[in-house]
């Protein structure tokens, strides 16, 4: 008998979200617990800021230029590798429950094996997971969450906010108290909301394996993605008129704006609601528009959010005691990337390579029998890292298309096995709109490099010291003082960031 | 809001062998992925997709000369959709598939769209598996 692995992931959680990494809204005591006893990391990234990439990152071990996700909407190949079927071949059970998002939801013609489970009432074999069970953020879309509710519960379907509008983009509508977009009250009791769900639905997989069965399984959140409509029964644990507005939201407009106007255009275009570069973010709101008080409500709503899935995972976490699985459960805390939380005067996710979007909650507790200690790497890792990393645990080498390595231990082993740097993509095409860059996080700095696109003509950039502006306000790109190490910056990018996989894999859906 | 998306692709076959499976109304069903079912009523086409969701189309042009076929689905949810499939003589014995989309709402596009980028890659498929 070996170790097993649960992982579990959210969806858009900011670093700050969590009680282990300072945050004070939410309460989120069994994370915090298990960082306690484990291994936080300080400076994780993903390869993408957006779901289908960086989940593909996570489940294939390679970043979106290799794997071909390049930005949402275009689905994994079908023959892409799978840590799960590395783990599945060394005789591992896998499953993966909650929202997978490998292939698009807006799936007119039934083409993705992805959406077709819940339609044949099965749950797989896919990508290597032999349980596949499927949830989104809502009660829509043709997935085991939605399809299990509208059957027992038709009467709740309706109470969730309408992710789309009826010209089917993401919502603007405002909700909640405050009219902020994708906020809600929503009726659903707890016990049958995606969160809950999600968790009893892992407890019934576990529950189902024989005791001496080594497993591998994703726990996959939808939540705290917008839109923030937890159970109405659970918004009053946050006041949000108590809540602090974020350390990133300048509340001075005119301040806020020279901030923006010394970034890439594409911030301020954005802001003013004079572009829209993907679709993730309302095509109908604009940010500028935001007010102190929404923001407010949202940051509460999200909390909320994170404090059910704290419990969630509590729960599951109980269930694996009672099993007698404790010391021998990796356990692996993260998100697939974060959310702009009112930094700048901005929410969702764009183009847009900052902590709020950048800067990942990461939590690994190694199974109690295999003796590591607790600790906080400082050094940078990325997602790309988890696959290795699972391949570690099972005692398996890496595969040899993984592009990451085991996460270190903690600093001294990140030092020796050469954690220097971690690369972030983005690449969108969109109704005419084309944005893509690069970036490399090392050595307490954030270079980003833009190349041409419909904003940008290949010489703007971003460049931001960590350590003196921890929240990114002052864009040090144009800096003379900083051109030799910008220089090193973009050497060392350029030498470590693989060539786009071609052709390009086309976008097939939105989302 | 309005939205265009144009998937294509060269086939290694005559223009003509292409053209006459994508130019016939009657068999999008055997090379378009996702859609099970196709039946022509005069210039009304009737598609079931994978998920049994029946969509009504109206042709509007199948020229045999310039190899061009245009068609518009008229279900409520679209205020306007055109979708057009030209298939282009290179004069080499190949020829270009072009599968172009127009939709408002301009999502729809990219969701129609989507099938129309497997359609290109399953006409492909099955042209060059024939030879």
């Amino acid at each position: 008998m070996g170790r097993k692995i649960l992982f579990i992931t959210t969806d858009q959680q900011r670093y700050d979200t969590l009680g282990c990494n300072g945050g004070t809204i939410a309460r989120t005591p069994v994370i915090d617990a298990v960082a306690a006893q484990g291994i936080r990391y300080e400076r994780a990234h993903p390869q993408s800021v957006v779901c289908m990439p960086s989940r593909s990152t996570m489940l294939t071990g390679q970043c979106p230029s290799t794997h071909g996700v390049w930005m949402n909407g275009v689905p994994l190949s079908e023959d892409a590798p799978s840590v799960a079927e590395v783990l599945a071949d060394a005789g591992y059970r896998t499953a993966i429950i909650g929202k997978p998002h490998f292939e698009p939801f807006l799936d007119a013609f039934a083409r993705f094996p992805e959406n077709g489970f819940s339609r044949a009432a099965t749950f797989g074999p896919h990508r290597g997971f032999e349980h596949f069970e499927s949830a989104t953020h809502g009660a829509a879309g043709p997935l085991h969450y939605a399809r299990w509710l509208a059957a027992t519960h038709p009467e709740v379907v309706n109470m969730f906010y309408p992710v789309l509008d009826s010209a089917l983009e993401v919502n603007a509508m405002g909700g909640g108290d405050t009219g902020a977009p994708q906020a809600w009250k929503n009726n659903i009791p707890r016990e049958w909301y995606h969160t809950d769900w999600v968790a009893d639905r892992t407890i019934a997989w576990l529950d189902s394996l024989p005791i001496d069965d080594d497993w591998f399984c994703w726990m996959s959140f939808p939540d705290p993605h917008h839109p923030w409509d937890p159970p109405a029964s659970e918004v009053g644990r946050i006041d949000w008129r108590e809540v602090p507005l974020p350390a990133g939201y300048i509340a001075d407009a005119s301040e806020r704006e020279r901030v923006l106007d010394a970034k890439p255009r594409h911030w301020r275009a954005w802001y003013d609601g004079r572009m829209v570069s993907n679709y993730e973010a309302p095509l109908e709101w604009k940010p500028s528009t935001l007010t102190a008080d929404q923001l407010r409500e949202v940051t509460a709503l999200n909390a909320v959010e994170c404090e059910l899935i704290d419990e969630a995972i509590g729960r599951v976490l109980a269930a694996i005691a009672s099993r007698g699985w404790d010391d021998d459960v990796d356990i692996i805390f993260t998100t697939d990337h974060g959310e702009l939380g009112g930094d700048f005067g901005l929410m969702f996710k764009g183009p847009y390579h900052v902590d709020g979007l950048m800067r990942l909650p990461l939590i690994w507790r190694p199974a109690a029998s295999a003796g590591s200690t607790a600790a906080t790497v400082t050094r940078p890792v990325g997602l790309i890292d988890l696959a290795p990393t699972f391949c570690a645990i099972a005692g398996l080498p890496a595969a040899p298309w993984m592009e990451g390595k085991a996460l270190p231990l903690d600093d001294g082993d990140a030092d020796a096995r050469g954690f220097e740097r971690v690369l972030t993509e983005w690449d969108s095409e969109l109704w005419g709109v084309g944005v893509h860059l690069r970036t490399i996080t090392r050595d307490g700095w954030v270079c980003s490099a833009y190349l041409p696109g419909t904003a940008h003509d290949g010489t703007e950039g971003e460049l931001y010291n960590l350590a003196d502006d921890p929240l990114q306000r002052e864009n040090r790109w144009a800096d003379p003082a900083l051109a030799a190490l910008r220089g090193d910056l973009l050497a060392d990018l350029w030498d470590h960031q693989p060539a786009m996989a071609l052709p390009l894999r086309a976008v097939e859906a939105p989302v | 809001m309005y939205g265009t998306i144009r998937h294509e692709i060269r086939i290694a076959r005559p223009a003509d062998v292409v053209w006459a499976l994508a130019g016939d109304a009657t068999k999008l069903h055997t090379w378009f992925p996702g859609i099970v079912e196709c039946t022509v009523e005069g210039n009304m086409r009737t598609i079931v997709t994978a998920t049994g969701i029946p969509m009504p189309e109206e042709i509007l042009v199948c020229d045999d000369t310039q190899r061009r076929f245009q068609y518009r689905i008229t279900t409520p949810i679209f205020k306007h959709h055109r979708g057009t499939i030209d298939v282009i003589d290179l004069g080499d014995e190949t020829c270009l598939v072009v599968y172009s989309t127009e939709a408002d709402p301009r999502t729809m596009a990219m969701v129609i769209g989507g099938g129309t980028a497997a359609a290109c890659r399953e006409l492909k498929r099955q042209m060059e598996a024939s030879v």
